[in-house]
């Protein structure tokens, strides 16, 4: 009962940050220089023209009318039509998110995969060779652009050695699986198709680990710290006098507490992720959400560039949302205040 | 601080890249050794040799001379998007921390939004609102960055204000605006401060990635990330395009990080 009491007050509480986003997106919306109708029209619109066309698209209405009618809109998923695509933005985004969810989400799974371990064998290494190796590694990732890491693993594993795909979401000529979730990865499995299974992994490889490195420098540093404090702690200091072998002590004791500040970054690095996808996705030319983004800017397509806006930070409090729920359920301190 | 600084060999090291960059900035056109911007046809896209350090590109401009102009950019961005979105985030922490109530409610609802949005996708959409230009980049990196600070100082403010000196310095009948700008915002600053360090790095780095997909600088401006963009087309003649002016932005990056995870260490005295 505790726990459905704090998910729903955590959902109330996202009603005025949804609000506050939706304003602040209305806002950037408006700040377009130049007139829209004057834009659509092009130079040989006449005044009167330009005029009947504002009247019509409702610009000449106060502020507070435009807002609401925007609000109305996004309420009934109406996110405006993409001026380059021609079809309603929402289509599009509908199109676009599973491709940035999958990559993104298999990012997350590598910097969990490698950052948790990294961060326990540092700490538990102070100031030893592997330590200094550890941090250096994730100093690194959380200094590298992104897009560079990108291009260097293009350059060395696809141009080069030629051991992995550097495009795309599937080898070229080869069919999507069933649509299930959108997901390749997901749906080929679930449909057992293993060829595209097997495709779909190895594109996965290089934009998923160029997008993990900065969030696996992240998180192996949170997890080094955190580990650090918790291995000082006297229970820690009984399981070793007990005589329990360490990799228990580190991973059976330590790792349950030092973990929870990890997972409050989690949300975090999820943000970081889906924004870094921008730049990563435009690299790989993955087709997800951030190459469209990046289409939609070079073809100045504003409804486009404001649907990803906004979707994106709807999907940032959500997994936020669920990290925090995760973090209540683990932490028993939590349900009893 | 001299001593302690020169005693952790992280800190030195970032100390040092700082001072590189500042001097390769400072003194530019002493040390390229060809113009930023002049195209050279007969000279295109040649390996890094001992005429062109790290090569030419696809017009037979000196990629080492642009990456060294590139300097004054991306310093010029870091240092301007920090003194703009500094005092305002700093300002407005110190008062929603030392007033409270509604005033503190509405001012960390606001940053709450700006937060709710992943850092690059809101300054990309701001960017792209205002048409591409490395001004208009620095403005939407500003109107992204402020709350960080209001967050930080808004903390230190609200741990300082209950602390025993400023409880005597009430009792004594001082001004409370005496109180928190001669007081409580100096001792409040000096975690802002260390986040600045730290920040001069990553706005550097968005900057970059945000010209890397058009946004910010335009050819032919020897902006590193509009360089990186540049070379996605030569990737397969021209190794060296794509790889040094990346070198040069995470070199940037760790330098202030380094930098600033050093002052941290200082500052803070659970660390000595």
């Amino acid at each position: 009962m505790h726990a459905l009491r704090f998910v729903a007050k955590r959902l109330l509480l996202m009603i005025p940050i949804l609000i506050g986003i939706s304003i602040l997106t209305f806002a950037i919306s408006n700040t377009i220089p130049g007139d829209p109708a004057r834009l659509i029209l092009g130079p040989k619109a006449t005044p009167e023209g330009i005029e009947e066309l504002r009247e019509d698209m409702g610009l000449n209405d106060p502020l507070y009318v435009q807002y609401g009618r925007y609000m109305g809109g996004i309420l009934q998923g109406d996110l405006g039509e993409s001026t380059y695509s021609q079809r309603p933005v929402l289509n599009d985004l509908l199109r676009y998110t599973p491709a940035t969810f999958e990559l993104t989400m298999f990012a997350m799974i590598v910097t969990l995969l490698v950052g948790i371990p990294f961060g326990v064998i540092s700490a538990s290494r102070k100031d030893k060779l592997a330590d200094q190796f550890t941090r250096v590694f994730a100093l690194l990732g959380v200094a590298m652009p992104a897009f560079w890491l990108g291009l260097l693993f293009l350059l060395f594993f696809y141009l080069k050695l030629g051991i992995l795909p550097g495009s795309g979401r599937l080898d070229g000529g080869m069919a999507p699986p069933d649509y299930i979730t959108g997901m390749y990865t997901v749906d080929a499995l679930l449909t057992g198709n293993w060829p595209v299974f097997y495709a779909a992994v190895m594109h996965l490889i290089l934009p998923g680990i160029t997008l993990a490195a900065v969030t696996i420098g992240m998180i192996t540093r949170m997890t080094r710290s955190s580990m650090l404090s918790v291995l000082k702690s006297d229970y820690i200091r009984t399981a070793y006098a007990k005589g329990a072998p360490e990799n228990r002590v580190l991973y059976g004791h330590a790792l349950r507490n030092g973990v929870m500040p990890v997972i409050t970054l989690l949300g975090m690095a999820f943000g970081h992720a889906l924004g870094g996808s921008v730049l990563v996705e435009s690299v790989f030319s993955w087709p997800g959400l951030g190459q469209y983004a990046v289409n939609a800017i070079t073809y100045l397509d504003f409804p486009a560039v404001m649907g990803v806006t906004l979707l994106i930070a709807i999907i940032f409090i959500m997994v936020n949302l669920i990290v925090d729920t995760l973090y209540f359920f683990i932490d028993p301190r939590l349900k009893h205040d | 601080m001299v001593r302690r600084i020169t005693s952790s060999p992280l800190t030195l090291l970032g100390l040092i890249i700082v001072l590189i960059i500042l001097v390769t900035a400072a003194f530019a056109p002493v040390i390229a050794t060809h113009s930023p911007t002049e195209v050279d046809l007969l000279s295109k896209l040649e390996a890094p040799s001992a005429e062109h350090y790290f090569g030419t590109d696809e017009v037979g401009r000196d990629i080492f001379s642009r990456i060294v102009y590139g300097t004054r950019i991306s310093l010029r961005i870091g240092l301007l998007v920090v003194a703009i979105s500094f005092p305002i985030g700093t300002i407005l922490g110190a008062i929603a921390g030392y007033i409270g109530g509604r005033v503190d409610q509405f001012i960390m609802r606001i940053t709450d939004i700006f937060l709710s949005f992943p850092g690059i996708i809101l300054a990309m959409s701001i960017a792209a609102a205002l048409g591409p230009s490395i001004e208009n980049v620095m403005l939407a990196l500003a109107a992204t960055w402020w709350p960080w600070y209001t967050r930080i100082v808004r903390s230190s403010v609200l741990s300082i204000k209950h602390s025993e000196y400023i409880e005597a310095n009430r009792a004594l009948g001082a001004n409370p605006f005496r109180i928190l700008f001669k007081e409580i915002v100096p001792n409040a600053m000096a975690p802002a401060t260390i986040q600045a360090s730290l920040d001069l790095g990553f706005v550097i780095l968005s900057a970059a990635g945000l010209s890397f997909i058009g946004l910010g600088a335009q050819p032919p401006s020897p902006e590193w990330g509009a360089m990186l963009s540049n070379s996605r087309e030569i990737l397969r003649e021209a190794w060296w395009a794509a790889t040094f002016p990346g070198m040069a932005i995470l070199f940037t990056v760790l330098g202030f990080n380094l930098l600033g995870d050093g002052l941290n260490d200082l500052l803070d005295p659970k660390q000595r």
